[in-house]
């Protein structure tokens, strides 16, 4: 928009011509992007009988697929197990970072610098890599097939962490000094200053948190073996490998698996891109 | 924003300072109770990742050094699981297939993510839409992603194969062919993957200063000598990092083990098999734990050197430059 107006030298009708042809060109790209989205949807709406066609409208729509995923497939025991773990993990995962990016930033103790070198150390290292011990210590510690060896294991990583210290090392020092010469103690400090000052990243990271844990495969396949302790994306794999000829039931249950992501998406869209692009960075 | 951690750290410490300021006597001095509640605060984390990821890294090491059975008992081997990966062709070829996923997927993500966030990189309410459009993939799960897609370029009734005869190709089997398996499988990692690069690469752009473009406009510079000239020095830091964690990513992150375990399970031929997935099959589908972790360790090695560098280049740790 600044160029339209500030340079004089390209008419005005060559930049909307350009203007106009660039969005054409972003939006027929970003058409092709949505379109696996888009045709995930349109089969799972299909018949037996049509869902080989090409066209995405589909001309006889039904909702038969969506209910025999739902009724036939204990899907909505898959969705309350993932959404038990993703609100548990996150929750906690608040709390611990929270407390520890507080005095990673903002106290003074021995060893500091050398506690944050050690967790930043972890910061690239990957479930895969790791998951071949981590699963012989979770089994040690008899929680294989439980909900705490789903939850627990998930909640510990750097990235929070670090966050949290980079936000809480850009508050000034001042809020503090108040509340100490008032002889506050610094657990009231960090309750009743530190958290309701961070209400604005914490929202940002429990979107975070809840997406990665809600889609979250690698460890729930590892660690549940039991049917009953099933998260949503481990029953779409296993429904993937009985119903693999039956693209109409594959597309509903994946439409039903991507529909919470995408509405929580379309929702917070703002905040979860606005977190996501400082997160990469500051 | 500043938020480097040595202002703080350098501010003359209150108590510290002024030692004569009243303080509650609870047998602790305040610098002592300040120690306390430092340790106190980060204990839990601190007790959570040493159990949950320190203590894998570090027993991948040990776990290296033992053959597991099939009853569980192990019996200690030296070197020879390593020695076992020298000699493993299917190893050597799981890490042919690992730096080839990286070496396709790494530059192809750099440059969509870079082009989709110039194409929407000015403020306004269509560019807005089409943003979350170009992210919309990313809040799909890996799982549905590989499913979906799998279906998509499934071999002759696919989507895709009806599709692709009016670029004049057909019969191609994506998954099917080991010619074609890694590169459908990166393609499908690069459709997830580069609306979140382009988010970071919008969040770099975002950084440079206007005015640099303005005074290159009155000098008479192309929009190409911009990008050229203004944008992609200015943007080294971003790319730095988006080099770096994409380049992570692709080696041992659990995006692309879930998008090639979904859709190919390493094959066919292993021709998708990258590091991490032979790891996960060697170590639950063979039971062979010993193994597994020999060559686990071998990516912890390079991961932590990895960081090191990171640490180092972004100077502790701080993303922001200034």
């Amino acid at each position: 928009m600044t160029e339209a107006r500030a340079s004089s030298y390209p008419s005005n009708s060559q930049v909307t011509i350009v203007r106009v042809l660039w969005m054409l060109v972003t939006a027929i790209l970003a058409l092709m992007i949505l379109f696996p989205l888009l045709w995930m949807v349109s089969i799972a709406f299909k018949t037996p009988a049509e869902s080989f066609s090409a066209n995405l409208i589909p001309e006889h729509p039904t909702l038969d697929n969506f209910k025999y995923v739902l009724t036939g497939v204990p899907f909505l025991r898959y969705m309350a197990n993932s959404f038990f773990v993703s609100a548990s993990v996150t929750v906690i995962a608040l709390f611990f970072h929270t407390m520890a990016g507080y005095a990673l930033a903002r106290l003074r103790f021995p060893g500091r610098e050398v506690i944050f070198l050690a967790i930043f150390s972890t910061f690239l290292v990957s479930l895969p890599v790791i998951i071949v011990p981590l699963f012989v210590i979770v089994r040690a510690m008899g929680m294989l097939n439980t909900y705490a060896g789903l939850i627990v294991p998930a909640i510990f990583n750097a990235f929070g962490i670090f966050l949290l210290r980079q936000y809480y090392l850009s508050l000034p020092r001042e809020i503090e000094e108040a509340a100490i010469v008032d002889g506050a103690g610094y657990w009231r400090i960090y309750w009743s200053i530190i958290l309701p000052l961070s209400r604005p990243i914490m929202a940002a990271l429990a979107i975070l948190f809840f997406l990665a844990n809600w889609n979250a495969f690698l460890w729930p396949l590892t660690v549940a073996s039991k049917a009953d302790l099933w998260v949503v994306q481990v029953g779409i794999a296993n429904f993937k490998s009985q119903y693999s000829a039956s693209w109409n039931y594959m597309m509903a249950a994946s439409t039903i698996v991507a529909i919470p992501t995408l509405v929580l998406f379309i929702i917070f869209q703002r905040q979860i891109m606005d977190s996501l692009k400082t997160s990469g960075l500051k | 924003m500043d938020t480097g951690m040595r202002p703080h750290q350098n501010k003359p410490d209150q108590s510290q300072a002024d030692p004569g300021t009243p303080l509650r006597r609870k047998g602790l001095s305040a610098k002592h109770r300040e120690w306390v509640a430092g340790y106190l605060f980060v204990l839990p984390d601190a007790i959570g990742l040493l159990i949950f990821l320190g203590l894998p890294m570090a027993l991948s090491l040990v776990l290296a050094l033992f053959e597991v059975n099939g009853f569980g008992g192990y019996r200690f081997v030296g070197f020879a699981n390593f020695l076992r990966m020298g000699k493993d062709p299917l190893f050597w070829q799981a890490a042919r297939v690992t730096a080839l996923y990286a070496v396709l997927l790494v530059p192809l993500l750099y440059v969509c993510g870079l082009g989709l966030a110039l194409l929407v990189q000015k403020t306004n309410r269509f560019n807005a839409v089409m943003r979350a459009m170009f992210f919309a993939p990313h809040m799909v799960s890996l799982v549905v992603v590989a499913v979906v897609w799998q279906f998509m370029v499934v071999d002759k009734i696919g989507v895709i194969n009806k599709l692709t005869p009016l670029l004049g190709i057909s019969g191609i089997s994506f998954l099917g062919d080991p010619q074609f398996a890694l590169v459908t499988v990166v393609f499908v990692s690069l459709w997830f993957l580069m609306g979140f690069y382009m988010l970071i690469f919008l969040g770099g752009l975002q950084d440079i200063p206007k005015e640099y473009y303005e005074a290159a406009k009155i000098d008479g510079a192309s929009p190409f000598h911009c990008f050229w000239h203004i944008t992609l020095p200015l943007l080294k830091p971003t790319s730095f990092f988006v080099l770096m964690v994409s380049m992570v990513a692709a080696v041992a992150g659990a995006q692309a083990f879930d998008i090639i375990y979904v859709m190919t399970k390493g094959g066919p031929a292993n021709s998708t098999s990258v590091l991490i997935v032979y790891i996960y099959q060697q170590a639950f589908s063979f039971g062979a734990f010993g193994y597994a972790a020999a060559m686990s360790s071998v990516l912890v090695v390079v991961l932590m050197l990895v960081t090191a560098i990171f640490f180092v280049m972004t100077k502790g740790g701080r993303f922001n430059y200034d």
